[in-house]
C-alpha cells in the first residue's frame, strides 16, 4: 500500500468514526447522570430524517443541522418524561424509543427516499490542512467533523475540571446524597438526557447531510447500538470514546482496505465486521468484569424517586 | 421540570385490574392519536381508522391473511415471553427468525426434486436448529463472558441480515435466475400445506398456537418453568435455592431460538416460497411489543399478535386506498408501545390531585413532577 491509500483510508476512518463519537459522547453524559438511554438508534434516525427533510425544504444546511439537533432533543424529552418523571423501566422505554423512532422516521421520510441534495462540503482549515498526512486526515474534513472535535473537548473538560461534571457524577453515583446536597436530581438528569438527544440528533444530521447525503429507511444501520457498546468499551471516558470510535470506524470501512490490498471478499461479509467487532469488544470487556463495574456510574439504570 | 397539578402515589400493592386495563387504555390512546394523525394528513379520521383497522378484516380472505402474519408473531413472542420472564432481554428474535429462514431455505433447496411432503420435516428441523444455533451464540457469550445480551442479540440481528444478503447474492442464488438476488422457487413438496386451497393460510398458525399452549404449560406446571419464573423475579433467591442459572439461560434462549427459527422457516416455505433478500417485515422486533401488550399471558399473546398483525395489513390498506405510506405500521406500533409503558405506570401508582393534605402523607409518595 502506498502512502496516499493509507491517508485516504484514515481520512475515511475519521468520517466514519464521527457519528459514533457524537452519539457515544452524548450517551456517556447521559449515563454519567445515571440514565441508560437505549433509544439512541431511534433518535439517530429521527435526526437524520428531520435534517434531510429540512435541507430539501429550506435549502439551508445550517437550518437542517439545527433542526436535526432539535429533533434529537424532542425525542430525548419523550424518553425523559417516561423514564425520569414517570419512573418507567429505562430498558423498556429505550427500546420503545428505538422502535418508535424507526417507525416515525420511516413515515416522515417516505416521500424523501431517492431525493438528492448537495451535502455538507469539506472545508479545509488554513495552515493546519497543509501539514503532510495529518492535515489531510483531520483538517480537510467537513465542518461537522470539526464540531465533533470541539464537542469532545467540551465533554472532556466538563468531567475533568468543572463543577457541572461533578454535579452530573454526583447524581449518577448517588442521587440521594446529591439531593441532600441540594442538587435537583431530576433537573440534572433531564439536562443530561437532552444533551444526549442533541448529540445524537447532530450525529443523525451528519449521516444524512454529510456522510451520505440522502435518506433511506433505517440508514443508521445499528450505529446507535454500536455507540452504546462503545461507551462501555471506553469505560465512560471521553478520550477513550474518541479512540474507540475511530477503531470502529476503521472496522466499518474494511472493504476499502481490502480493495487496496487486492482482496476479493463479498461486501455483505465485510459489512458484518463492525458488529462482530462490537461483540468481540463486549466479550473482552466482560471478561474483566470488576473493572467495568468500577467505572460504571453506581445508579445507572435506576430511576430516582424523590422522597416528599 | 413540568409542574403538573397531579402527583403519583404508590399503591400498597400492584393493581391487577390496571395490569389488564393498561393495554386497552394504550390501544384507545393510540387510536385517538392515530385519528389526529390522519386528520393532520387531510383524511377524515374515522374513515381512515376504519380503513386501517376494520376493512382489512371485512372478508374471510382478510382473516386468512391475518393468520399468515399472526403465526410468525406468535411463535417469536412465545419464545421472547420465556426469556423476558427470566429477565433475559433477548432482542434477537429477528436474527433468529432470519437464520431460521436462511437455514430452512438451504435445506429446501436440497430437495428440489422431492415428491413427498415428508421432506418438510428435515427442512423445518434445519430451520429450528439454525435459529437455535444463532441464539446459542448469545447464550454462550452470556454464560461464559457475562456479555450483555441486549447488545449481543442486536449485533447478531445485523449480522444475520448481512448473512441473508450474502446468501441470496452468492451461494443460494438461483443459477437460472438471471442474476437476481433470489433463490430458486421451492417445489410444492417443500411448501407448508395450506389449510384451505382458496387462501394462502398454512399450517404454521397451528405451530404458533401449539407453541403458546406448550410454553404456557411449561411455565406454569413444571419445575423448569418455576425455576425460570424465580430467576426472573429474584436472581439472588434463585441462586440461593441452588437453581442452575446458566442452564436456565441456555434453555430459555435455545427455546426462543427454535421458535423464532421455526417462524422463519415457515415464512420461506409458506407465503414467500423462496429465499429473497428481505424475509421479515420486522416480526422479531414487533414480537417484543406483542409480549408487553399481551401481558405475558397466553390468551393475551394471541390477541396482541392479532392486533399487531393487523397493523401490518392496515399499513398496506392505507397505502392502496389512501396513498399513504406503508410505514404508518411502524409508527402505530411505536405509539402503542409508548402509550403502554406510560399506562403501565398506573399498575404501581395512582394519580391523585396534588393538594396540601396528600402532600403531608407518608414518605412512600412521590412527586409526579419536579
Amino acid at each position: 500500500m502506498d502512502i496516499d491509500l493509507i491517508t485516504n483510508i484514515l481520512y475515511a476512518t475519521v468520517r466514519t468514526g464521527t457519528p459514533l463519537i457524537l452519539v457515544a459522547l452524548g450517551e456517556m453524559v447521559c449515563e454519567k447522570s445515571g440514565v441508560l438511554n437505549l433509544g439512541q438508534e431511534g433518535m439517530l434516525l429521527m435526526g437524520a430524517v428531520v435534517g434531510f427533510m429540512a435541507a430539501v425544504t429550506t435549502g439551508s444546511l445550517f437550518v437542517a443541522v439545527l433542526l436535526a439537533v432539535v429533533a434529537g432533543i424532542l425525542m430525548s424529552l419523550l424518553f425523559g418524561f417516561l423514564s425520569i418523571t414517570l419512573v418507567s423501566n429505562q430498558v423498556a422505554t429505550g427500546l420503545a424509543l428505538t422502535i418508535f423512532g424507526a417507525g416515525l422516521s420511516a413515515f416522515l421520510g417516505s416521500n424523501y427516499v431517492g431525493v438528492g441534495i448537495t451535502g455538507i462540503e469539506p472545508l479545509s482549515i488554513p495552515l493546519l490542512s497543509e501539514i503532510p498526512i495529518i492535515g489531510k486526515i483531520f483538517f480537510q474534513q467537513d465542518p461537522l467533523v470539526y464540531v465533533s472535535f470541539i464537542l469532545f473537548g467540551l465533554v472532556f473538560w466538563i468531567f475533568k475540571s468543572s463543577a457541572i461534571g461533578l454535579k452530573i457524577r454526583a447524581v449518577g453515583e448517588n442521587p440521594e446524597a446529591a439531593n441532600a446536597l441540594g442538587i435537583n436530581v431530576h433537573r440534572v438528569r433531564y439536562l443530561a438526557v437532552m444533551f444526549g438527544g442533541a448529540m445524537t440528533g447532530l450525529a443523525g444530521g451528519y449521516l444524512s447531510l454529510a456522510y451520505t447525503p440522502l435518506w433511506a429507511e433505517g440508514m443508521s444501520s445499528g450505529r446507535g447500538w454500536i455507540a452504546l457498546a462503545l461507551v462501555v468499551f471506553a469505560s465512560w471516558k471521553a478520550e477513550r470514546i474518541m479512540l474507540g470510535a475511530y477503531l470502529f470506524g476503521a472496522a466499518s470501512i474494511m472493504h476499502l482496505v481490502m480493495q487496496g490490498l487486492g482482496f476479493e471478499v463479498a461486501p455483505n461479509l465485510l459489512a458484518m465486521l463492525p458488529y462482530i467487532a462490537t461483540i468481540v469488544v463486549l466479550v473482552l470487556l466482560s471478561s474483566d468484569r470488576s473493572k467495568a463495574k468500577l467505572n460504571a456510574p453506581m445508579s445507572l439504570g435506576t430511576p430516582y424517586r424523590p422522597q416528599v | 421540570m413540568f409542574k403538573l397539578p397531579l402527583k403519583l402515589e404508590k399503591r400498597p400493592s400492584d393493581s391487577s385490574t390496571m395490569s389488564l386495563l393498561s393495554p386497552l387504555l394504550a390501544i384507545v390512546l393510540t387510536l385517538i392519536c392515530g385519528g389526529i394523525l390522519f386528520w393532520l394528513l387531510g383524511h377524515p379520521p374515522l374513515d381512515a381508522l376504519y380503513t386501517f383497522f376494520i376493512s382489512p378484516l371485512s372478508d374471510l380472505y382478510g382473516w386468512a391473511e391475518l393468520g399468515i402474519k399472526v403465526a410468525p408473531l406468535l411463535l417469536c413472542a412465545t419464545g421472547l415471553m420465556m426469556c423476558f420472564k427470566a429477565k433475559i432481554w433477548n432482542i434477537g428474535a429477528e436474527g433468529q427468525f432470519i437464520m431460521g429462514g436462511l437455514g430452512g431455505s438451504w435445506a429446501a433447496l436440497q430437495f428440489l426434486d422431492a415428491q413427498s411432503s415428508w421432506v418438510l420435516l428435515p427442512i423445518l428441523c434445519t430451520g429450528m436448529l439454525s435459529g437455535m444455533a444463532w441464539a446459542a451464540i448469545t447464550a454462550f457469550l452470556k454464560t461464559h463472558f457475562k456479555a450483555n445480551e441486549i447488545l449481543t442479540t442486536i449485533m447478531l440481528n445485523y449480522i444475520a441480515v448481512n448473512a441473508l444478503l450474502w446468501a441470496v447474492h452468492g451461494p443460494l442464488k438461483d443459477p437460472q435466475g438471471f442474476n437476481f438476488p433470489e433463490s430458486a422457487l421451492f417445489v410444492d413438496a417443500t411448501l407448508l400445506p395450506l389449510i384451505h386451497e382458496d387462501f394462502r393460510l398454512n399450517i404454521s398458525i397451528f405451530f404458533g398456537l401449539f407453541a403458546v399452549v406448550a410454553v404456557w404449560t411449561l411455565m406454569s406446571r413444571t419445575w423448569v418453568g418455576y425455576q425460570i419464573q424465580v430467576l426472573g423475579e429474584d436472581a439472588k433467591a434463585a441462586r440461593y435455592a441452588g437453581f442452575k442459572e446458566n442452564s436456565l439461560i441456555w434453555f430459555t434462549l435455545l427455546t426462543c431460538g427454535a421458535l423464532a427459527g421455526l417462524a422463519g422457516v415457515s415464512e420461506v416455505t409458506g407465503p414467500i416460497g423462496q429465499l429473497i433478500p428481505s424475509i421479515s417485515p420486522g416480526y422479531g422486533y414487533t414480537a417484543i411489543i406483542v409480549v408487553f401488550l399481551g401481558r405475558m399471558n397466553p390468551v393475551g399473546l394471541v390477541f396482541a399478535s392479532m392486533l399487531l398483525a393487523l397493523t401490518y395489513m392496515g399499513g398496506e390498506m392505507v397505502q392502496m386506498e389512501m396513498a399513504l405510506p406503508k410505514s404508518l405500521t411502524g409508527l402505530f406500533q411505536g405509539m402503542l408501545l409508548f402509550f403502554l409503558l406510560a399506562c403501565d405506570l398506573l399498575i404501581s401508582y395512582k394519580v391523585v390531585l396534588n393538594t396540601h393534605v396528600t402532600r403531608q402523607s407518608p414518605s412512600a409518595n412521590i412527586q409526579a413532577s419536579e
